[in-house]
């Protein structure tokens, strides 16, 4: 990839257009405005319960409070990390209630309202993060492999995870067959693992969803310069279709999902779903986003607020009165004290655990490491110095 | 149960080991609730809003906006049960255990073992109620310590340090055994690391007896000396400059010439279309001359490998332009200047200085510069012998353009003349080459026609 020599950037002013970073272009799949409007589309028709509306919410409003929780402990010294949401709720909530139980999700390390709706506690995120847990849940178990932190590597064994379920014979029935779900971001679609997802699916006719979603910044590079065409039109190169979803609308998000998870089970193949959204935080804890981007887009993508839309539309559809936000709220409340609590409560490994699953089976010259670093931490416990 | 609770500075990146405190959003006295926003700290990552960790009155700020602080330093006191009455003897919580479990702190040198406030913990042991922290007194961090207990001390033995006896002194066993070697009696040094404990660098201090003195941030009007805390740009700077000056063998040499024509030719240039709105300053026309003077001296754009032994000639240009700016000195760079039209790189060296001005100049304009230009004429000065940017081989010291007295044609005329200063890496650029490039330059802006011969 070429970024930026002059003469590229001419193309790109030529060639790109159709979106820019704040506006998503004609092709958006779209069920709910940010006015809060139900609006319906063609392919995507969507029918829910109002109960299945109010959960969606609720998802939403909930996966919001435990990350605004675990970036205030990040500051507080209680998280090494943490990798924000904000913003991007509805992509990852529409996308997991999706997912039928017996499928399968290979999560990046942003992935926590994906895990929400996998049943995944956000303890366990948080032990992650704050290193005291290498991984925290069973991905069998969850169908929710752990996070990954490498970029797009995911891609690859969420791949070859569909690969075999297509050799298992457990694709067919939209019902019962299985399919994997990929998810990454802009800043990954540049990657070769990701690329080369994309062949071995395409040729394998995998069960397989490529979920990315586009916050418009690979920590501080620009979409632009990670790509001169809108990014699902990728993969029509590879020989499967692409769709470009409105990433802060739920219903949307949930709706096109769940039509590519239909095709990938009945057999149809891989889709690439385009979730444009926006990382309104910062890319980590670690990272300053107003040291490269404006104030403007941020007040751009503020109007789109996923949380705003759905929050409107169940108000005008009278869905819900008034006692419903302030359960809400207090429900909200309660999960924020009780992962602080968690959290803070949370114990340390035992040193000695880093040699437990080196190998399957223990060796001799682990043991002899292991017991002399048992020997020199025991030195660390005198009383005398 | 202690009311008071202290909260140190977190790593608030990734394996940082300070920050700078920038501006408190509370002051004692005032009552915050739980993730309220107290504090706006800089670290050398990102300038972050830190939330309160407890609900309460705030009853002490130790660092004031403008300290830096270590990572694992107390930065403010709480009292987080102010109904219960007036704080008689009341100790302070150990700061957040957590910080020093969590992130290793600081690098080798200030390391300490982190020490965990897990009360009667062992390694790997959880301490009942998970990680309620240790009593200890009250008073400044020296004070503030918390230790491992005694190898199968059994639990919850919560330690009292300060005040009472036997002293202690916590350390880890690489640094007492320098301590040792260096003939160091522990027990008669301050420790400055988290809790109190003694670092490498409180031993090698105290081996060398310094006279080093401590934090005396202000004018004293009995030495009258003002002592000034080196910190941020100016350390990155004085860093940079030795490391330059000390490496890099400097060759600085002179030209003084008649840059007339190339005045009349910014005049000229100034009121063409392309330049509308752009402002054509001297420094852009010796920035181009020192371009196309590159162009027909590729070697000087290059870099000394000191690691794989290798001179390194760079194809493209990322022109360095030192700014002075109200942080300090900064060197942010124009990236491949070479392929940029004169008006581009006009609008390129205009929005440079207007983001150093602001402050906003990020690492990453300021990274990967090849050649660099000084312009002390700004100033009202003639010339200098400029330090080289680390990694680059040349440096160009552009002086003030004056009128002079010069002789044309064997006649003394009034003309605009300036000194040109290059100082350069003599491991890879010799004399030779050096001369020839500065001479280039020299002639393109004596008769800027030349540069139609040479692009």
């Amino acid at each position: 990839m070429s970024l930026g020599s002059p003469a590229t950037t001419d193309l790109v002013t030529e060639t790109t257009p159709v979106a820019t970073s704040t506006s998503a272009g004609p092709e958006l799949v779209q069920l709910l405005t940010p006015e809060g409007e139900r609006v319906e589309h063609p392919d995507y028709p969507l029918s829910l319960s109002d109960d299945e509306y109010r959960a969606m919410y609720r998802d939403l409003v909930l996966v919001r409070r435990i990350d605004v929780e675990a970036t205030a402990l990040q500051r507080q010294g209680e998280l090494g990390i943490w990798a924000a949401l904000l913003g991007q709720e509805a992509a990852q909530v529409g996308s997991g209630r999706a997912l039928r139980p017996q499928d399968f999700a290979f999560p990046t390390y942003r992935e926590h309202g994906v895990a929400w709706c996998r049943g995944v506690d956000p303890l366990r995120l948080l032990g992650l993060f704050r290193g005291v847990s290498n991984g925290g849940w069973d991905p069998q178990e969850k169908r929710f492999n752990l996070y990954t932190i490498v970029i797009g590597s995911q891609t690859l064994h969420a791949t070859g995870y569909a690969m075999g379920i297509t050799m298992d014979g457990a694709v067919g029935d939209a019902d019962t067959a299985e399919a994997a779900i990929a998810y990454f971001g802009d800043g990954a679609s540049s990657q070769g693992d990701v690329n080369e997802a994309f062949v071995w699916a395409s040729v394998y006719n995998a069960p397989i969803v490529f979920f990315c979603q586009n916050n418009q910044w690979g920590i501080s590079t620009p979409t632009g310069h990670q790509t001169r065409i809108p990014l699902y039109q990728r993969a029509r190169g590879f020989g499967f279709p692409g769709v470009r979803v409105d990433g802060n609308d739920v219903l949307a998000s949930y709706a096109v999902t769940r039509k590519a998870l239909d095709d990938a089970r009945t057999g149809q193949g891989p889709t690439l779903v385009e979730a444009f959204t926006y990382r309104m935080g910062a890319h980590t804890t670690s990272d300053d986003p107003t040291r490269y981007r404006l104030a403007s887009e941020l007040e751009a993508w503020k109007l789109k607020d996923p949380l705003e839309r759905m929050k409107a539309f169940l108000y005008k559809q009278q869905i819900v009165d008034g006692g419903f936000f302030e359960a809400l709220d207090a429900e909200s409340a309660d999960l924020a004290a009780r992962i602080r609590q968690g959290c803070l409560a949370m114990p340390d490994p035992d040193p000695l655990s880093l040699f437990d699953n080196v190998y399957a089976e223990t060796t001799q010259v682990l043991r002899d490491e292991r017991e002399e670093f048992a020997q020199y931490l025991a030195g660390f416990s005198g009383g005398q110095h | 149960m202690s009311r008071l609770k202290q909260f140190v500075l977190p790593d608030l990146g990734e394996g940082l080991t300070e920050g700078e405190i920038l501006r408190w959003m509370v002051a004692p006295g005032d009552t915050v609730a739980l993730n309220q926003p107290i504090v706006e700290v800089e670290t050398a990552k990102a300038a972050v809003e830190v939330p309160s960790p407890f609900a309460g009155l705030v009853t002490e700020i130790h660092h004031q906006a403008g300290e830096t602080v270590d990572v694992g330093s107390p930065i403010i006191t709480f009292d987080t049960d102010p109904a219960a009455g007036p704080l008689a003897d009341v100790s302070v919580v150990a700061p957040h255990p957590e910080v020093g479990d969590m992130v290793p702190p600081p690098p080798p040198e200030h390391a300490v073992e982190p020490v965990s406030a897990a009360a009667g913990a062992l390694i790997g042991e959880v301490g009942p109620g998970g990680r309620t922290a240790t009593l200890v007194g009250y008073g400044p961090k020296s004070a503030t310590a918390t230790r491992r207990p005694r190898a199968g001390a059994g639990q919850a033995a919560a330690m009292t340090l300060g005040g009472t006896g036997g002293v202690t002194v916590l350390t880890k066993p690489p640094v007492r055994k320098l301590a040792k070697d260096l003939g160091v009696d522990l027990t008669t040094v301050t420790g400055t690391g988290p809790g109190g404990t003694v670092t490498r660098g409180d031993v090698e201090g105290a081996a060398v007896s310094s006279a080093s003195a401590p934090d005396a941030p202000a004018y004293d009007p009995a030495t009258r000396e003002q002592r000034i805390p080196v910190k941020g740009v100016r350390r990155m700077t004085a860093a940079a400059m030795v490391g330059s000056a000390f490496t890099a063998p400097h060759v600085t040499e002179f030209l003084t010439l008649d840059m007339t024509p190339t005045m009349e030719l910014r005049t000229k240039l100034q009121a063409l279309p392309e330049f509308a709105g752009v402002k054509i300053s001297p420094l852009l026309l010796v920035a181009k001359a020192l371009l196309l003077a590159v162009k027909r001296n590729p070697d000087i754009n290059a870099t000394w490998d000191e690691a794989a032994q290798e001179i390194v000639v760079k194809q493209y240009v990322n022109l360095g332009i030192a700014a002075a700016t109200p942080r300090g000195l900064i060197v942010p760079n124009i990236k491949d200047a070479e392929r940029l039209s004169l008006p581009e790189l006009a609008v390129a060296l205009q929005e440079l200085a207007a983001t150093a001005r602001e402050g906003r100049t990020s690492p990453a304009d300021m990274a990967r510069g090849t050649i660099t230009i000084t312009n002390v004429g700004t100033f009202g000065v003639d010339s200098g012998t400029p330090i080289l940017n680390p990694g680059e081989a040349a440096i160009l010291c552009f002086g003030a353009v004056r009128p002079m007295p010069w002789v044309v044609d064997g006649e003394i005329v009034v003309r605009q003349v300036t000194q040109l200063s290059l100082s350069f890496d003599h491991r890879l650029v010799d004399g030779q080459l050096g001369s020839q490039f500065l001479a280039d330059i020299g002639r393109l802006l004596s008769d800027p026609a030349t540069a139609l011969a040479w692009s």
